[in-house]
């Protein structure tokens, strides 16, 4: 066939090379054009990112769960082998922990009763939605996760990610059964956050290293190595409180922070439906007693 | 003239690099709760586009490694666009040196990998950087890109051997 049509081709062959040509610089400029639509939070694009990975999320769950399985061996494993030191670390732990309890019921009940007396509204509890990270998407250059729980399942973007350690991040798009968790490590994430203690107010910026930079710290403030850093729950989208990293390191006011979960690890996550449970507009902290 | 039948053949063995693209994408997204191996996983994809740019261009245009760049992006939740850009790039260094990878040893190819899967890294990051207005650490990119050349070999005899189970050597058809 190809040879009966060779005149033909001799003559078609330049002009299919051009057209190729041209198609291949067209698609290099819709690569451009495409880049500048999304960072702009064009619509369209967002709905085609979060529609992409909605579609490919059954395929994800399934190819995550040889990997889930196999870690959970080699930790059952690893956990085997320690069985009697953690038993007693357990053990210490839990003596500690009670004597914390006592004191935690103690504070309660009088936090309650101080609450009556100055008639401060009650803080209302947040609903946890719990999800499975089926991805580990993001690469060399962005700090991300895909769960499996999507707008379906009452998430929307904006929402706090946490597991029992603390922050992992927050929601960043919500499709309809999967979503996009951007880390707190990634170079995009600001975080206003609280130092425990000093009540001292800062930003947790991410710079897609392990460690986190807290900035905006006014000079004024004691920072020290083990210091406590948690969620100030400003914008709202966040409770407060939220337990996210210790101080690091401080070194020529740079202040950095090791976040308490740990990445590598992340599979099973829960997000924290705060919003839809506690409508009040501004920082839920300063909220005013009604009169 | 053609059946119906062998049609459908036809389209489901033409359809077949774009799905072996697609599949190593989800692949590279397990996650395998390896320290840090997400920041260091290799880019298969890379591969893949790389291999049928080589070895089959007519079943591999352009349009596919643009399309499955950006299923990449929309997966990895890089800017749109992004990879769908470097996967063009190196298909379309790689389709016009095509001659040159003509009957080359695999050492050769994997020394010319080598090159692009660095370049690709750094147009990347280059990219990343320009749309993000932050300097990124290339560091995990060095370091993806080495792993990517490192596990080359094997993603490319796995290649080799679905290629050519899909498309016997007999009726091979190169332009």
């Amino acid at each position: 066939m190809r040879y009966r049509a060779g005149s033909v081709a001799r003559l078609t062959a330049p002009l299919k090379v051009l057209v190729q040509r041209f198609a291949f610089l067209l698609l290099v400029i819709s690569a451009f054009v495409l880049m500048l639509l999304g960072k702009g939070e064009a619509l369209l694009v967002d709905r085609f990112r979060t529609g992409v990975v909605d579609f490919a999320t059954p395929v994800m769950e399934i190819l995550s769960r040889p990997a889930a399985t196999v870690s959970s061996i080699v930790e059952s494993a690893k956990e085997l082998a320690n069985l009697r030191s953690e038993n007693a670390r357990l053990r210490e732990e839990n003596a500690r922990l009670l004597a914390w309890q006592a004191t935690a019921r103690q504070l309660q009940a009088e936090n309650a009763s101080l609450r009556e007396f100055l008639r401060f509204p009650p803080e209302s509890p947040a609903r946890f939605i719990t999800a499975r990270v089926i991805a580990d998407a993001g690469g060399a250059f962005v700090r991300s996760a895909i769960v499996n729980a999507g707008r379906r399942h009452g998430i929307a973007k904006g929402q706090a990610v946490v597991t029992p350690d603390g922050l992992v991040g927050r929601v960043f798009e919500a499709g309809f059964q999967s979503a996009r968790v951007l880390l707190i490590t990634d170079i995009n994430s600001r975080l206003p956050v609280l130092m425990e203690s000093s009540r001292a107010r800062a930003i947790l910026a991410g710079d897609n290293s392990d460690r986190l930079k807290l900035v905006r710290l006014s000079a004024s403030v004691d920072v020290s190595v083990g210091d406590r850093i948690v969620t100030s729950g400003e914008g709202g989208m966040f409770p407060p409180g939220l337990p996210v990293g210790t101080v690091a390191s401080v070194e020529g006011g740079m202040v950095r922070v090791a976040p308490l979960v740990d990445f590598d690890r992340l599979e099973i996550v829960r997000v924290v439906d705060f919003s839809a449970v506690a409508p009040l507009s501004g920082s839920t902290e300063v909220a005013p007693a009604k009169k | 003239m053609d059946g119906l039948w062998q049609r459908l053949d036809t389209a489901a063995r033409n359809l077949f690099p774009l799905g072996l693209a697609l599949t190593a994408l989800l692949v590279g997204a397990m996650p395998l709760y390896l320290p840090g191996y997400g920041m260091v996983a290799p880019n298969l994809t890379l591969m893949v586009v790389f291999y049928w740019a080589i070895y089959r261009p007519d079943l591999f245009p352009a349009a596919v490694a643009f399309a499955i760049g950006l299923v990449q992006d929309a997966l990895m939740g890089t800017p749109m666009g992004l990879n769908a850009l470097v996967l063009l790039a190196v298909y379309g260094v790689v389709t016009t040196q095509r001659r040159f990878f003509q009957g080359k040893s695999f050492a050769v190819i994997w020394s010319a990998f080598l090159f692009v899967a660095f370049a690709a890294g750094f147009l990347g990051w280059l990219v990343m950087v320009a749309f993000g207005a932050a300097l990124i650490d290339p560091m995990p990119g060095i370091f993806a890109a080495l792993l990517t050349i490192v596990i080359y070999p094997l993603v490319t005899w796995l290649l080799a051997r679905i290629h050519h189970a899909v498309f016997p050597v007999g009726v091979h058809v190169s332009r």
